[in-house]
């Protein structure tokens, strides 16, 4: 059943029916300059590739068909009219270099979205300019350390670390990295928060941000984050909102109010623009007022009369990022999505985030060690530790078992602070019932590990593989098909 | 007799010549080992220096000089069989060094010493 | 409200569960000053609505003319089948194969796409992509740098200008010594090139057919490069692949490229996705995700993430890129597109955009005050010399129906009148012929 597309070609066959060709044939080119047989792709019918893709697809757990509740991801229902708007011929076709060429009377239209979008996003957060250009949340982050780099050299500051606490993404570490800073990592406490005390010790003068995620990624709101705002402006140190999270908090706190240099944002987190099996993402950076020079190229502006139009490119600005408006069409879903829900849409959707994700702490509490025992915010953090402890059967023997019931894993072993994590992000979208049959089924697993741990070493049974030898895969790598 | 460092390295000394390898404890925790990246014969480093680097499935990591000195030979078998340190961690070594400072040696921790180290994790 | 579905009954349960009254209770841990000062949104819309309003704003977008616009972004023709495949949910509405169980339908077509990459280039491996042909570029460079251990990149005049600026971006936080060669005619400066070869080079990036649609013969730069210890960085369009010489029959060490035209919208620049190889010695060095064959504990044949170790959720600030996501769905199209081509199918592509900028070419040529550019053979497009300015030639041209290139004025120095013209399979004869007769009149 796993055949690859390779191993399905038939010599002759062919997919495509492409335009006939009117003019005649060029001269050939000299041979050097030619490769020196044809690639070797496979070859098959249209209906062979259709069939092909489309029984891979039956092969994967997405959220239209199942419960998703991968905690810091945000997998939300995706309202199906973005995909109709992204098709719209104008949009879909519309050539980029318009924007090289400078013409804006071709574009009127994407200029007009993009400069929606960035007033909408800057009123949700409380920044003063967005750049639209990043591709993915961590391209964003790489973007906003590069900001805050570009004001530090400006102001003639002599920066070196960057500021991140134990619980972060990889992500903010790795973004530090490529923009050559140091990362100084700072414990959290019991609360799972950045310990205050441990941050007053190596705030310094050298320190060019701090990055947090808001609320956290145990999913809690850390109560210190003006103080620590607070202090690392005395040292001339910006502070960087990391949005992953920022589902909990729409209409409820913005950034830019608590003190925030620079957020950014994951629009098809948040605004619910589909995951694509991995991307396309879209990572918009926000900026208060003294950082907006250092913006990359490409903005927006309107003028009365003159209509939406490309900014002259600031002195300052740190480049480009992406080659036009990052992924444009990813944008356009999200604003899609921000147009229907409005202002209490918007509202709702934080309330129902954390009402569900507390329901199911609620309901799981009983079974599973619960690290922070307090309300959460949108997702919830358990850990199985006791459970491995006692009966050997660990968090992944656990989601596992889950997928065997149709329902996708929780984020595992994250946080890396909390031993055994399971974290849990039912999103706002899903029904209680959805809610009550995963948590029966984790349940489920509880008590199983206690009555036959063994049991756990056949989870999934039911699906197109059993667990793969990783192992293997690193070991013996095979990363493309040797034909022959 | 075999010294340990707080990073996991194990060193065993012979004259001036030290052996390397990595304790039981940090292959456990590292897991299946997929690939291990030899420094080249002749590098010089000093002690905590980045020697050389680990990858398993879940985890990497980088693996440090536990003496000053120069690489004189490595272990060259792990290239195509990392999984011999999963096998018997402590007699499969993965380089040596000629050391610059043999007194460097008594500074590493013993077996006791490393194990109660290790509790303390 | 949209898109929760919350009936009251089921608020009223939940609170119960949970031994609270009131949901706001649930942001007690957010103290009053800290509160959102302002949040002045519209009013939400129905989907109709919606919709209307942005097919409006879709119509004060411009498709209508005949694209002779390219540069690296082309109007391709984009099989029925790629939409309908991409467009199942089961693709578009999953997240990252983290659990390989429950993802291997992903997992098997990124497996699939590395595969066919590596057949159209004939590298020998790649990753799950990047973000576009641009980052792809900047990190090749930043991989060159860690192989070599040196710290100088030459660029050769002949690559997008827009990659260069993003390029620009991602190396100017490091101590990295970035050389821009300056274009003068259409081709490679060899003599320059070899005086700024040295030892603190890292790698020397190409791009064939270069931005201004030349084709060169860079295997003798490839080989002094590798006498020099220095890396080749190959940036290509990936159909011309389809008939011209590949980076790994030219040796080249890293491969980048943009991969829009397999497959993908134009979409105003994105998403589109990056495309990066390498040889095999060099697989740990690559960014990004890897998917990788393997058994499963049946010995069923399974596919899974690989590599992990080199990424960041894992080495953290030591990873070999901050890159996290891949422009996952836009490789499932070019997956579908390549298989639908195939073997014969993607040659015929290749030559067919070949021969139709050919004809295009020498039409344009006979005109008395039409100069072209290019001295070197052109593959898909080409520039031309003209007697007025590239704002009033554009400008002219639409007016006659025509998106007519992509003015080089506002990208190179002293290329004032100078215009790239692209040609696809989707232009007919009729077309260009037109084409040509309206530089006629306007000229």
């Amino acid at each position: 059943m796993s055949a690859t597309i390779f191993e399905k070609s038939h010599l002759g066959r062919a997919g495509i029916n492409l335009p006939k060709q009117q003019v005649s044939d060029a001269p050939t080119l000299n041979r050097e300059l030619l490769r020196s047989e044809k690639a070797k792709l496979p070859e098959l019918s249209e209906f062979d590739v259709v069939r092909h893709f489309t029984n891979l697809s039956k092969k994967n757990f997405s959220i239209d068909s199942n419960f998703y509740p991968l905690g810091s991801c945000t997998m939300k229902y995706n309202p199906k009219v973005e995909e109709r708007v992204g098709a719209l011929d104008g949009f879909a076709n519309l050539h980029p270099h318009h924007i090289t060429n400078n013409k804006p009377e071709f574009m009127q239209g994407a200029l007009e979205s993009l400069k929606i979008l960035e007033d909408d996003l800057k009123e949700i957060t409380g920044m003063d300019a967005f750049t639209l250009t990043p591709e993915a949340g961590a391209h964003g982050e790489m973007t906003g350390i590069m900001l805050i780099g570009a004001y530090h050299k400006k102001r003639g500051n002599k920066k070196r670390y960057v500021i991140v606490p134990d619980s972060s993404h990889g992500t903010n570490p790795a973004t530090a990295a490529m923009v050559d800073f140091e990362v100084i990592t700072v414990k959290s406490d019991k609360n799972g928060a950045m310990d205050v005390e441990a941050f007053k010790e190596v705030i310094s003068d050298e320190v060019a941000a701090v990055m947090m995620t808001v609320p956290n990624t145990v999913g809690l709101f850390n109560p210190g984050i003006k103080e620590i705002c607070d202090i690392a402006h005395e040292h001339d140190a910006l502070m960087y909102y990391d949005g992953a999270n920022l589902n909990a908090i729409l209409g409820l706190i913005r950034p830019g109010d608590i003190g925030f240099d620079v957020v950014h944002l994951n629009l098809h987190k948040t605004f619910a623009t589909p995951h694509g099996g991995g991307g396309p993402g879209a990572g918009p950076v926000g900026v208060r007022e003294h950082l907006v020079e250092f913006l990359p190229q490409l903005r927006v502006g309107y003028e009365d009369g003159k209509g939406y139009f490309l900014k002259d490119k600031s002195p300052d600005s740190i480049g480009r990022i992406s080659p036009f408006f990052g992924n444009y069409l990813v944008m356009l879903r999200a604003l899609v999505y921000m147009q229907t829900l409005g202002r209490e849409g918007m509202i709702n959707v934080s309330k129902k985030a954390v009402l569900n994700a507390n329901y199911v702490l609620a309901k799981l509490k009983d079974y599973l060690d619960v690290p922070y025992d307090t309300f959460c915010m949108h997702e919830c953090v358990l850990s199985a530790e006791s459970l491995y402890k006692k009966y050997h059967v660990s968090t992944l023997d656990i989601a596992k078992y889950l997928l065997d019931f149709g329902l996708h894993a929780p984020t595992i072993y994250f946080p890396l602070i909390v031993h055994e994590a399971i974290m849990i992000e039912p999103t706002e979208t899903e029904n209680i019932d959805s809610i009550d049959y995963f948590c029966q089924k984790v349940i489920d697993a509880v008590e199983l590990a206690k009555s036959n741990p063994e049991a756990f070493k056949e989870f999934p049974k039911t699906l197109p593989i059993s667990r793969a030898d990783e192992t293997k895969a690193a070991r013996s790598l095979n990363i493309r098909w040797q034909q022959d | 007799m075999k010294r340990y460092t707080n990073e996991h390295e194990w060193a065993q000394l012979d004259g001036d010549i030290a052996t390397i390898g990595l304790s039981e404890y940090a292959i456990k925790e590292l897991g299946d080992i997929t690939f291990v990246e030899l420094p080249e014969v002749g590098v010089s480093g000093n002690k905590n220096g980045g020697m050389a680097f680990i990858e398993s499935v879940k985890a990497a990591s980088d693996i440090y000089f536990p003496l000053s000195g120069e690489i004189i030979e490595i272990n060259s078998e792990l290239e195509d069989k990392p999984e011999l340190l999963n096998e018997d961690a402590l007699s499969t070594w993965i380089s040596k060094i000629k050391c610059s400072d043999v007194s460097e040696f008594e500074d590493l921790m013993d077996e006791k010493a490393y194990l109660a180290f290790i509790e303390t994790l | 409200m949209p898109y929760t579905p919350h009936t009251k009954d089921d608020v009223s349960r939940m609170l119960t569960q949970i031994g609270i009254e009131d949901e706001s209770e649930l942001f007690k841990s957010i103290p009053q000053e800290l509160r959102a000062k302002s949040f002045d949104l519209a009013q939400g819309l129905s989907e109709f609505e919606v919709y209307e309003n942005l097919k409006e704003m879709a119509s004060k977008n411009d498709t209508s003319k005949a694209c002779f616009l390219g540069g690296g972004y082309y109007d391709h023709v984009i099989p029925s089948a790629v939409d309908a495949l991409s467009g199942r949910s089961e693709f578009y509405t999953a997240y990252t194969p983290y659990q390989a169980e429950a993802s291997q339908g992903t997992l098997q077509a990124l497996y699939e796409y590395q595969s066919l990459i590596c057949e159209l280039t004939n590298m020998e491996v790649t990753n799950a992509s990047m973000y576009d042909g641009g980052s792809a570029m900047a990190e090749a460079a930043l991989m060159a740098i860690r192989i070599t251990r040196r710290n100088k990149i030459i660029v050769d005049s002949g690559v997008n200008p827009i990659y260069i600026e993003i390029l620009k971006t991602y190396l100017a936080y490091h101590d990295i010594e970035l050389v821009l060669m300056q274009a003068k005619g259409d081709g490679v400066d060899v003599d320059e090139l070899k005086s700024l070869i040295d030892d603190k080079t890292a790698a020397y990036i190409f791009q064939n057919p270069n931005f201004f649609g030349s084709i060169g013969d860079y295997s003798q730069i490839v080989e002094a490069l590798h006498v020099n210890k220095s890396l080749a960085i190959m940036s290509a369009y990936p159909i011309a692949l389809g008939v011209l010489k590949t980076p790994g029959e030219l040796d080249a060490d890293i491969y980048c490229g943009d991969g829009q035209s397999l497959g993908n919208y134009l979409g105003f620049g994105g998403p589109s996705f990056g495309i990066l190889a390498t040889k095999q010695k060099y697989v740990r060095n690559l960014p990004g995700r890897i998917v990788g064959l393997t058994n499963d504990r049946n010995d069923k044949r399974a596919f899974v993430l690989t590599l992990q170790a080199r990424e960041q959720h894992i080495r953290r600030q030591k990873a070999t890129s901050n890159i996290c996501s891949n422009q996952n769905l836009m490789t499932l199209r070019a997956t579908i597109f390549m298989s639908l081509l195939g073997k014969d199918g993607f040659k015929k592509l290749a030559l067919q955009n070949y021969n139709n900028a050919d004809y295009l070419k020498s039409e344009l040529g006979k005109l008395p005050n039409i100069k072209i550019f290019n001295q070197s053979p052109t593959f898909n497009e080409f520039v031309v010399e003209l007697p007025i300015g590239c704002d009033e030639f554009l400008d002219k041209m639409s007016q006659k129906g025509f998106f007519a290139g992509l003015k080089l004025d506002n990208l190179y120095e002293n290329f004032e009148n100078r215009v790239l013209i692209s040609v696809t399979e989707k232009r007919t004869k009729a077309q260009m012929d037109s084409f040509v007769a309206s530089v006629k009149e306007i000229l």
